[in-house]
């Protein structure tokens, strides 16, 4: 399968394992904009399969509600740049809802599934961790964000299992070990980075240890220390933006923990400081190449 | 049809990729077919008798240039059954309500307004932290509750404990809430006032406007699957009915068919907003209209009113599956909250009207009175009795202590996470050493929070 057919097969164990799971979002109904809710509405009907209208902070409060109400709601955000609107219900209601009723309510029923470039709190490199991790969020009895790399939506596939299998939340996943250097990521520079790995082991024998960290929030600190207290140098890399990007809170986190195994400084190997760009592209996107060249900066410190 | 017509229509059109040369005719008498059939519907339907587009159904043409104006349609009545005097307007409109029903109504009424000024004046004292009193709109409370069934789920906006109050919801929690005290059912999060209690089926308050108005959509559409003939009643100020939220919620919920009263406490103000800077059209009842749903506007101070209001309003929503919004009309008699000082911003000439002549209690007040249901020596009794009880669950709760420190990393996730943990840990490890600036014994002892 790939990456969208994982998805929608993931959708569709979901509807029916749970009569109370719901899928909606825009132009859902018919298919969806990049095909993951095929075929879900002929056999689960418009109650359980639905349009909404073209309102992202009616998606997400709406959802919350039918998560407080007791169901299993996945809503979609057609494109993770719309998301914005639904900032307000997303951060200041679904994220407090167990903390701020002191547990009394909660919205643990609700996943928000978006495709995206490559940011987010729990997103998959592939089709099998696509089905998987979706799966968990489903179930989960904690609000939680799915975020699509739409570019791997046809190009990832994999041999998916068909029947029902969750993989854990907030665990990384070290998807090529190696003694020498650290490479963090998720999302589709996983991809770069064994790309990288590849590359450096062919041209020298550097044998970097690529960590695919999956989730965001919470996030596998204990794998990642494990890693670079081992290789003693590391890189993070992520297509958002430098600046405040995730990558800033693994460094910091790496080096409180880590300080004394630090063969040289943590690198990060990101987007660049701008909105993203259109042609430029190419320039802007922490390239196979910048890796290269910050892996041999850290070789020779 | 002249030819140089024909061209421009056929340029036109193949401009906007509506028609193929195919279909395009020479003669004259064919030109007004193909026109027709160049603009034909989804439906097939020639539309020269009748419109008829993908985006409307069921209208006419007009061939008159005329702007629908709102202004010269005018506003949409207010329902009332009570004058201001307590007079009963329509005999047909009262409510079949038993004399201990509506004894219950006033007493409910009461109780709010006597709980406010106790909890009002312990904040100016510095006993809590912060208070919003509900003066002069304790009708849009009580009516619209007694209307309800104890399992219709509630999402209010900040102003209505009166509805839990009426669900048998205690002073003793109300005011734990306020001090955020160990008993506090909300655990001391939040400020006071955002109320939450699963067993009344009322949703935690929440600070942001509006926000609970598309959740409460989405909560009536899990209710159709899960519980059938239950609905959702979503309060809100018309100052909130600006938000984006609210206009996402009015519109997922004609679309999506949920059974969801809308139930609009129009106060006149927000903080110090009056409503002819919050919106120019006919107030919040005119929106529903547009988008598909049945409206009412109602007199908020006139409490049969409102609960006949809400129960025709539930029987319509449950019987349809369709939202409808309710316009309640009042006044915000106190201010804002305790930060507020209304005095910076209206007069007292015009408060005095909604604290003297139409005020909900004193309008109910009045219809008992001449059926002889109440009396100023019940009144005493009563008054008396409350302000004992409120009295002493206030003094209760400040007997209890403040929360567990630690409890402020609880609940954050459903199972505590390993990052959540390495704080706690770090958290108690720094009150072990320095405690002693933190004023602990205000506090619940560390970690007691911890179930075993």
């Amino acid at each position: 399968m790939n990456m969208f057919q994982a998805i929608v097969n993931a959708l569709d164990i979901t509807l029916g394992k749970d009569p109370s799971a719901i899928v909606f979002g825009e132009d859902v109904a018919f298919g969806g904009v990049f095909r993951c809710t095929m075929g879900l509405r002929e056999k689960y009907g418009e109650q359980r399969v639905f349009n909404t209208p073209i309102c992202e902070q009616g998606i997400a409060g709406f959802g919350i509600g039918a998560a407080v109400g007791g169901c299993k709601a996945v809503a979609e955000i057609q494109f993770a740049d719309y998301i914005y609107p639904a900032f307000d219900q997303l951060v200041n209601e679904a994220a407090k809802y167990r903390y701020r009723s002191g547990d009394l309510f909660n919205c643990g029923g609700l996943t928000i599934r978006s495709p995206c470039s490559a940011v987010g709190h729990v997103i998959p490199r592939g089709a099998y961790q696509a089905k998987g991790l979706l799966r968990a969020c489903i179930n989960t009895p904690d609000p939680c964000l799915f975020f699509e790399p739409k570019v791997l939506y046809r190009s990832a596939e994999d041999h998916v299992p068909i029947e029902d299998y969750e993989l854990p939340l907030g665990k990384a996943d070290i998807v090529r070990p190696g003694k020498d250097m650290t490479l963090i990521g998720w999302g589709t520079q996983v991809h770069v980075l064994l790309d990288v790995a590849e590359e450096v082991f062919s041209k020298n024998g550097t044998e970097c240890e690529v960590i695919d960290l999956q989730s965001i929030i919470p996030w596998d600190l204990e794998t990642v220390c494990e890693s670079v207290c081992k290789t003693g140098r590391v890189i993070v890399s992520h297509e958002a933006q430098l600046t405040s990007g995730f990558g800033a809170e693994v460094a910091a986190a790496i080096q409180s923990n880590c300080f004394l195994n630090l063969e040289a400084p943590i690198e990060r190997v990101c987007g660049l400081d701008t909105p993203f760009p259109h042609v430029l592209e190419p320039f802007y996107m922490p390239t196979k190449w910048k890796l290269i060249e910050a892996v041999e900066k850290l070789l020779a410190f | 049809m002249s030819r140089s017509f024909i061209a421009t229509a056929k340029s036109v059109l193949s401009n906007i990729g509506v028609l193929s040369s195919k279909k395009v005719s020479r003669s004259g008498a064919c030109c007004s077919a193909f026109l027709v059939r160049c603009s034909s519907t989804k439906t097939g339907k020639a539309n020269e008798d009748k419109p008829g587009f993908a985006g409307i159904e069921n209208c006419e043409w007009s061939y008159k240039l005329d702007f629908l104006n709102a202004a010269s349609k005018g506003s949409i009545p207010v329902y009332r059954v009570l004058g201001v005097d307590g007079a009963l307007k329509n005999e047909a409109e009262l409510p079949s309500l038993s004399q201990e029903t509506i004894v219950k109504m006033y007493k409910t009424m009461v109780s709010i307004n006597q709980m406010d000024r106790v909890l009002y004046d312990s904040q100016r004292q510095g006993r809590i932290s912060f208070y919003m009193t509900s003066y002069g709109e304790e009708a849009t409370h009580v009516g619209s509750a007694a209307a309800l069934d104890m399992r219709d789920v509630v999402y209010a906006q900040y102003r209505e404990v009166g509805v839990l109050l009426w669900r048998g919801y205690t002073f003793q929690s109300a005011i734990n809430q306020c001090f955020g005290n160990s008993q506090d059912p909300g655990k001391g999060r939040q400020m006071p006032v955002h109320y939450g209690s699963p067993q009344h089926n009322f949703v935690t308050i929440s600070s942001t406007l509006a926000t609970q108005m598309p959740q409460a959509v989405g909560h009536a559409y899990a209710l159709k699957q899960k519980s059938p003939g239950t609905i959702v009643i979503c309060y809100f100020g018309e100052g909130a009915a600006s938000e984006g939220d609210a206009h996402a919620a009015f519109n997922f919920a004609t679309t999506l068919r949920c059974p969801v009263i809308f139930f609009c406490r129009n106060n006149g103000y927000a903080i110090s907003t009056p409503t002819k800077d919050q919106y120019a059209g006919d107030g919040i009842a005119s929106r529903g209209v547009g988008y598909g749903m049945p409206v009412i506007r109602v007199d908020g101070n006139d409490i049969l009113a409102i609960y006949n209001a809400t129960k025709a309003a539930k029987q319509l929503s449950v019987a349809e599956n369709v939202p409808v919004l309710i316009e309640a009309m009042t006044y915000r008699v106190g201010h804002h909250s305790t930060s507020d000082d209304w005095t910076a911003y209206r007069s007292t000439e015009e408060v005095s009207y909604w604290t003297e002549i139409d005020h909900p209690i004193y309008r109910l007040r009045k219809f008992m009175d001449e059926r002889n249901m109440w009396d100023s020596n019940s009144e005493e009794q009563f008054i008396k009795g409350l302000r004992k009880e409120i009295m002493q669950c206030f003094k209760k709760a400040e007997t209890f202590k403040k929360p567990d420190p630690l409890s402020v990393l609880g609940d954050v996730f459903s199972e505590e996470t390993k990052s959540i943990k390495l704080e706690k840990e770090k958290l108690l490890k720094h009150l072990q050493t320095h405690g002693d600036k933190y004023n602990l014994n205000q506090y619940e002892p560390l970690g007691s929070s911890e179930s075993s």
